[in-house]
């Protein structure tokens, strides 16, 4: 196996939860800790949710902000344990990366186009 | 997608364990590096679709925005719905691993009968819209948000498609730990439309328009 085929399992807490491995030896999360994932998720989902009800709190200029880094951390947490990149082959999440970096481009042009020169 | 289709051998050989060697060129699944290859140029699609919303999001023409009839409280639900599908869609992926057919085709229908009431959050969602003046040629905005919304039902729908494959392929007896990786592949897929959803739900709905 090449380099880049090799993945790295250094953090304790992700050992902690292996359970099982795949068939290119790459070790898996337990259900257990699935399912801790998924708790953490529905919890950031709830309080985006609760960010809707103004009434109850006003967050002001902190709404945007804070709106995008629960939207980040959820999305690093699905990719990373639900898609196993934090356990698969970097090879992988290159190529996920390099499409996403390309789309996010994709969007800065088009807005600086739009925004700017038409 | 065909449950032939879905359990075809994926160009290598797994010993009773399902532990194979990949003989390429990198060592790894070429059909899982495909898989991620096509989910980064999916990122460009939606990419694409996002900005376009984004751009057109404020021009109504006079007439009703999208934003005008967002319904949060119901979408937040929907959103909660595929969430815990990818939770589901990962306990399949487990179960099969570890040669538990029966919970793996269990999971597997939860995981679509999820995407299934998804996509009909989706539906009376669209029609409501619809009912309250914003159809999908009313006015810029609309158009983009139709587009948008209604590509990531349909590859939600064709998520569901090939959810239901897996497990009639599963019940046939042809879907075991042998070939986990398919589940695995299928899974991927699963998890980046609810990715895709994520961003939509705080971007597109939760983010004030102005």
């Amino acid at each position: 196996m090449s380099d880049t085929a090799t993945s790295e399992h250094s953090e304790p807490e992700a050992d902690e939860a292996v359970e099982h491995h795949d068939d290119e030896g790459h070790a898996h999360p337990s259900d257990w800790a699935y399912v801790k994932i998924a708790v953490v998720l529905a919890a950031i989902t709830a309080l985006e949710v609760f960010t809707y009800f103004e009434s109850v709190v006003d967050w002001g200029v902190a709404l945007v902000p804070s709106l995008i880094f629960m939207m980040v951390v959820k999305f690093y947490l699905v990719a990373t344990w639900f898609m196993h990149l934090r356990f698969d082959s970097k090879l992988f999440g290159r190529m996920f990366t390099a499409g996403l970096i390309l789309a996010v481009g994709v969007y800065l042009v088009t807005l600086t186009v739009f925004e700017f020169w038409v | 997608m065909s449950a032939e289709a879905v359990t075809a051998d994926l160009g290598h050989a797994a010993d009773e364990h399902g532990h194979d060697e990949h003989a390429t060129t990198t060592g790894l699944s070429h059909t899982k590096l495909a898989m991620w290859v096509f989910l980064g140029s999916e990122c460009l699609l939606f990419g694409g679709l996002i900005s376009t919303y984004l751009l057109y999001k404020s021009r109504g023409n006079g007439r009703t925005l999208p934003t005008d009839v967002f319904d949060i409280p119901f979408t937040s639900v929907s959103s909660f719905v595929l969430l815990m599908s990818s939770l589901t869609m990962v306990l399949a992926l487990s179960a099969v691993s570890r040669g538990e057919d029966e919970a793996g085709r269990t999971w597997l229908l939860a995981t679509a009968l999820l995407g299934g009431v998804f996509i009909g959050g989706q539906v009376y969602e669209f029609t409501s819209f619809v009912r309250e003046g914003v159809a999908f040629t009313t006015n810029p905005a609309s158009s983009a948000f139709f587009t948008l919304t209604g590509f990531h039902g349909v590859h939600v729908s064709l998520g569901i498609v090939m959810l239901m494959s897996l497990f009639v392929a599963s019940v046939k007896g042809k879907l075991t730990q042998r070939n986990a990786e398919t589940v695995e592949i299928v899974g991927l897929y699963w998890h980046f439309v609810d990715i895709v959803w994520i961003f939509i739900f705080t971007v597109i709905y939760l983010i004030p328009a102005d």
